[in-house]
């Protein structure tokens, strides 16, 4: 069956303008999701994963431009859509948990009343109505529904982070963009959270975008992974695929020095050199400065993508095989 | 037990190069001048541990344990409120940290360093990274200018920054994360310290680059013969650069063991909760499920009977009705903190 | 321990380095600085008042005769009714005593800067002092130094200034010795305490305790340094309170003063003048106008500092 996806993105490109001239955050991103699926970005900080995401959202910050590409949503494309268009769409069809979500919470005000009132601002719903949605919120992330009418500080971090999911959630959105959810968290509560968000998505049949530079994280949560090198995306490909046979250098060294708890302790691998510049990136293929495979060619032409299946990777040696 | 051994016979292993004992610190819980009675937060609650010459002892455990409390009281950033920590307990006149004062205190300065866990905050913007480098050789008067060029040059060779002419006079928002992760190794190490404690040090680093960091420091202890406390909360770090491992919880250790050991056979059920719930790289892998909820609690208070007992899936009502159980030998010298293990 | 292969840099090019390294910081600052244009305006406002004052003593030296210039004692005898309106040998006119309006001027912008400038310096090196020692020590330290603040602040200092110089002759060094202690272990000492807190919980001060470094090491290496952009911007500010105080209090007669701004505008009060300033507006404008100026110059220079120091203000 060829459904359409729920979301396809066709050679985005943002950039930030600073005085020292155009930060490259996102450049000439292409990548889809289907229904029910989770695509996971990892990528070292700078990367441009949050501005991917703020980016589908359309949460920009006034420096930021979109020069190029589409956002389809569903088949429409919403990059020229006006604000209030716009608004539709956010929080009924896409909604996010910001990176450091938990700390966003209005200390004023009792957690309940923020969600029933995200609540009725987009679905104009009844009171009643809001508030039985929000009982059963809290039952899907797991919180006390005791805990509505209670205020932030009363809550742990890792509740809070609940609660928040519970409010990216009530609109029961298509996609929901998860940027880091879990980065500030104890591995106990990132182990609930994360079965949680799973089995969620699972029952509401919803897309997910998750972002983490956590590679381990990634490898659990996601069904397609996406891996993210200065502003691009290097490699593509089922979570599997990715994981077991990289054919990017750089999906390779980010995979070699990860360390794992679990299995034989290999040696752990390294990068030499700096992190790209986004102001200035490198000529050619952006991870030839430190690339161990790098030819002449990667110093000056842009990388064909190399297929392998439903995988693909952007580079001039690809490995594996 | 073991320690009672240890305090008979002082001179038992003189490979040990720092041992504490009942070590303890405790916290006034919050600073409402309304409230009375406002307890005591028990964030290092009656540790012992032995770390030896050129080992790497792990402290792990989630946020809020004590680990960084326990960090800082062994370079007497904050004075504890029991124990001792000895320095060289083998020798004849080993030097107790918990009470110095005044001019030994400031000797004993050399002697241990603490790395921390914040390359970007934990070096003055405003000081050149020689400045930076140089700080402990200038405040000891360990020589004069042109001696610290030289030994800062050196140093900032030996973690990789080269050439050190290059790295000199530059401000530490000039340099990577990774590079000023790198220049805090250095500060901690010019003064050729016999312990130091790494407080997360790679932490807040990317993969790429932790990797190196992480290798430096293994290579410097065993080429300086120096002896680590290394903070972490992560197992898998822990792993690659511990030679024994102990396990914190609500400010007691709970589980110490040979890293591999305690990876592969972890005793303590709090152990076994932690490994379990740590993400692993690699899609075709099925964790079991985590057996026990919620976060680490503040430890106000808490009642006389094990740290653990309200999160233990194996408590049952011997665990609620004895006092916190001892640190035991569970069989190849691994010790934990549990009736049921 | 092994020897570096690069040979050992002298000392001096240390302090070679060293001082490029300011200049470099201060090029980065001044380029900051230029931007915000207001503090350009201010500054220019300051040195053309600098070069009023430099060049009194010249003139009095060369074209100026002392007898008929001198700020204080000297009379316009070229003048037949006094005070005279502007002419070419007095540009500004003359006061209501026959002497030299500019030469008063000028002579006056010179004990300005001297009191705003000796004022501000020493109510930011007790500022910063106390602010940095209160928020180090924390405890009863802080106690006592911010009551000993609040008592400050409480205090009305104008009207204490008015005693004061009721009961002692006060001069411009007392008066700018007054203000600094009054403002130094007052409100600056408090806005540089808050400050102060903020650096005091860095983990680069624990990293310098840990190295040994004692009290005096953290304040004067580490806490100082990081209170210097704001110290330097309360500097300015207190220029600008000093050189109002100094102009109300000689306004009021109550300083013992040679010559002042403020006492310019005494003169022509106590002769009569003050209220027919359409008719002899050089007695009142020149001088009322300079301690306008040279007030709000400060100011603005002090604000644009605040956008070159405080990243929070910067326009992207
Ligand atoms: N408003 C902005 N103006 C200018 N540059 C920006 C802005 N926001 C982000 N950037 C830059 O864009 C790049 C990508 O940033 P982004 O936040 O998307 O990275 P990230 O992959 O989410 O990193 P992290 O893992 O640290 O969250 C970075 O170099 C960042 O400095
Ligand atoms: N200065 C202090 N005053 C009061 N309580 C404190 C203080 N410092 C730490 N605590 C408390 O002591 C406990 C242990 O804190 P500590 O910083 O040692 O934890 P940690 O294991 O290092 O955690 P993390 O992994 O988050 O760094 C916590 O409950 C903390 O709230
Ligand atoms: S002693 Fe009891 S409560 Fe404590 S960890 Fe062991 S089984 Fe659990
Ligand atoms: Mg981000
Ligand atoms: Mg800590």
């Amino acid at each position: 069956m060829s459904e359409r996806p729920v979301l396809a993105v066709e050679d985005l490109t943002m950039h930030y303008s600073i005085k020292a001239g155009a930060v490259r955050a996102v450049d000439g991103v292409t990548f889809s999701i289907e229904r029910g699926q989770a695509l996971g970005l990892v990528g070292e900080s700078g990367s441009g994963k949050s501005s991917i995401a703020m980016t589908l959202l359309r949460l920009l910050p006034d420096n930021a431009q979109i020069l190029r590409g589409k956002i389809l949503l569903d088949g429409v494309d919403i990059v020229p859509l006006s604000e209030e268009r716009m608004r539709e769409y956010r929080w009924n069809r896409i909604s996010m948990i910001f990176q450091a979500a938990m700390n966003s919470l209005n200390p004023v005000y009792k957690v309940g009343e923020q969600i029933i009132e995200a609540l009725e601002a987009h679905l104009e719903s009844a009171r009643e109505e809001s508030i039985e949605r929000v009982r059963r919120l809290y039952d899907v992330v797991n919180l006390d529904p005791g805990l509505i009418v209670r205020y932030p500080h009363e809550y742990s971090g890792g509740m809070r982070q609940r609660a928040i999911i519970a409010m990216a959630l009530a609109c029961e959105p298509d996609l929901i963009i998860a940027d880091e959810p879990t980065t500030a968290l104890d591995v106990i509560v990132q182990d609930h959270i994360l079965r949680e968000m799973r089995s969620i998505q699972a029952e509401l049949d919803m897309s997910m975008i998750y972002i983490s530079h956590d590679m381990a994280v990634i490898a659990e949560v996601s069904d397609v992974v996406g891996v993210m090198y200065a502003g691009k995306i290097v490699e593509l490909g089922g979570t599997a695929d990715v994981f077991h046979s990289p054919i990017h250098p750089y999906t390779r060294s980010l995979m070699s020095a990860f360390p794992s708890v679990t299995g034989k302790k290999r040696e752990l691998g390294t990068l030499t050199g700096e992190p790209p510049n986004l102001l200035d990136p490198p000529e050619g293929c952006r991870f030839h400065p430190r690339c161990p495979y790098a030819t002449d060619v990667c110093s000056n032409q842009e990388p064909p993508k190399v297929r392998r299946g439903n995988h693909w990777a952007a580079c001039w040696n690809p490995q594996g095989e | 037990m073991t320690l009672d051994i240890a305090k008979l016979v002082p001179s038992l292993d003189s490979r040990i190069l720092l041992k504490v004992e009942g070590l303890r610190k405790y916290y006034r819980a919050t600073a409402n001048r309304f409230r009375r009675n406002r307890g005591l937060i028990h964030a290092v609650d009656g540790i012992d541990f032995e770390v030896a010459k050129d080992e790497s002892l792990g402290l792990v455990g989630e946020s809020g344990c004590g680990k960084t409390t326990t960090g800082k009281l062994l370079v007497r950033l904050i004075d504890p409120t029991a124990g001792r920590i000895l320095l060289n307990p083998g020798q004849q006149q080993p030097t107790d940290i918990a009470t110095l004062k005044g001019k030994p205190l400031k000797a004993f300065r050399r002697k241990v360093q603490i790395i921390f866990q914040d390359p970007y905050e934990s070096m003055n913007p405003r000081r050149t990274i020689f400045d930076t480098v140089a700080e402990p050789l200038k405040v000891q008067k360990m020589g004069g200018t042109l001696e610290h060029l030289d030994r800062v040059s050196h140093m900032l060779e030996l973690v990789g920054l080269t050439p050190p002419s290059t790295f000199l006079f530059r401000y530490p928002h000039e340099l990577s994360g990774g590079q000023r992760q790198r220049v805090a190794i250095a500060r901690a190490l010019i003064v050729e310290p016999a312990f130091v404690v790494a407080d997360e040090p790679t932490s807040m680093l990317d993969v790429s680059i932790r990797t190196g960091v992480m290798r430096l420091m293994e290579e410097l202890a065993a080429r300086l013969g120096i002896g680590y406390l290394y903070i972490t909360h992560d197992l898998a770090v822990a792993r690659y650069v511990c030679d024994r491992i102990a396990v914190m919880y609500l400010g007691k250790i709970v589980e110490v063991g040979e890293t591999e050991e305690l990876l592969q056979r972890p005793k303590h059920p709090y152990t076994q909760a932690l490994l379990s719930a740590v993400p692993v790289p690699d899609p075709t892998f099925t964790r079991p499920p985590v057996r026990i909820k919620g976060g680490v609690s503040v430890p106000v208070d808490p009642p006389d009977q094990c740290r653990f007992y309200s999160r233990c899936p194996l408590a049952d009502d011997f665990c609620r009705d004895n006092p916190h159980p001892p640190l035991e030998d569970k069989g190849a010298g691994q010790l934990a903190a549990c009736y049921k293990a | 321990m092994a020897v570096s292969d690069s040979p050992p840099t002298a000392p001096r090019s240390l302090w070679a380095v060293r001082a490029a390294l300011a200049a470099r910081s201060f090029k980065q600052s001044w380029s900051m600085f230029r931007g915000t244009r207001i503090g350009i305006i201010g500054l220019a406002i300051i040195l053309f008042y600098l070069l009023l004052a430099a060049a009194h003593p010249i003139l009095m030296n060369t074209v100026w005769d002392e007898k008929i210039y001198d700020p204080v004692v000297g009379y316009a005898f070229d003048e037949t009714r006094q005070p005279a309106p502007p002419s070419w040998s007095h540009p500004l006119g003359t006061d209501p005593l026959g002497r030299d309006v500019l030469s008063q001027l000028m002579y006056s912008a010179r004990s300005e800067f001297m009191l705003g400038l000796l004022a501000a310096l020493i109510t930011v090196s007790i500022g910063t002092t106390v602010g940095a020692v209160a928020a180090y020590f924390g405890g009863v330290v802080d106690t006592v130094l911010m009551r000993l603040a609040d008592i400050m602040i409480m205090l009305p200092g104008i009207s204490v200034l008015i005693v004061l110089s009721a009961l002692i002759g006060v001069e411009h060094f007392e008066l700018a010795l007054i203000i600094g202690i009054l403002s130094g272990f007052g409100g600056t000492g408090v806005v540089l305490k808050s400050q102060a807190l903020s650096v005091v919980v860095k983990p680069y001060i624990e990293a310098a305790r840990a190295a040994g470094g004692g009290p005096v090491h953290i304040i004067f290496v580490h806490i100082v340094p990081n209170l210097l952009p704001l110290s330097f911007l309360y500097m300015m500010f207190t220029v600008t309170g000093a050189i109002f105080s100094e102009a109300v209090l000689s306004f009021l007669g109550l300083l013992n003063v040679r010559m002042s701004w403020g006492l310019m505008i005494h003169t022509t009060e106590s002769a009569g003048y003050l209220l027919q300033v359409g008719e002899y507006w050089w007695l009142i404008f020149p001088a009322s106008l300079s301690i306008t100026l040279l007030c709000s110059s400060f100011y603005l220079v002090g604000r644009s500092l605040d956008e070159v120091v405080n990243p929070r203000l910067r326009r992207s």
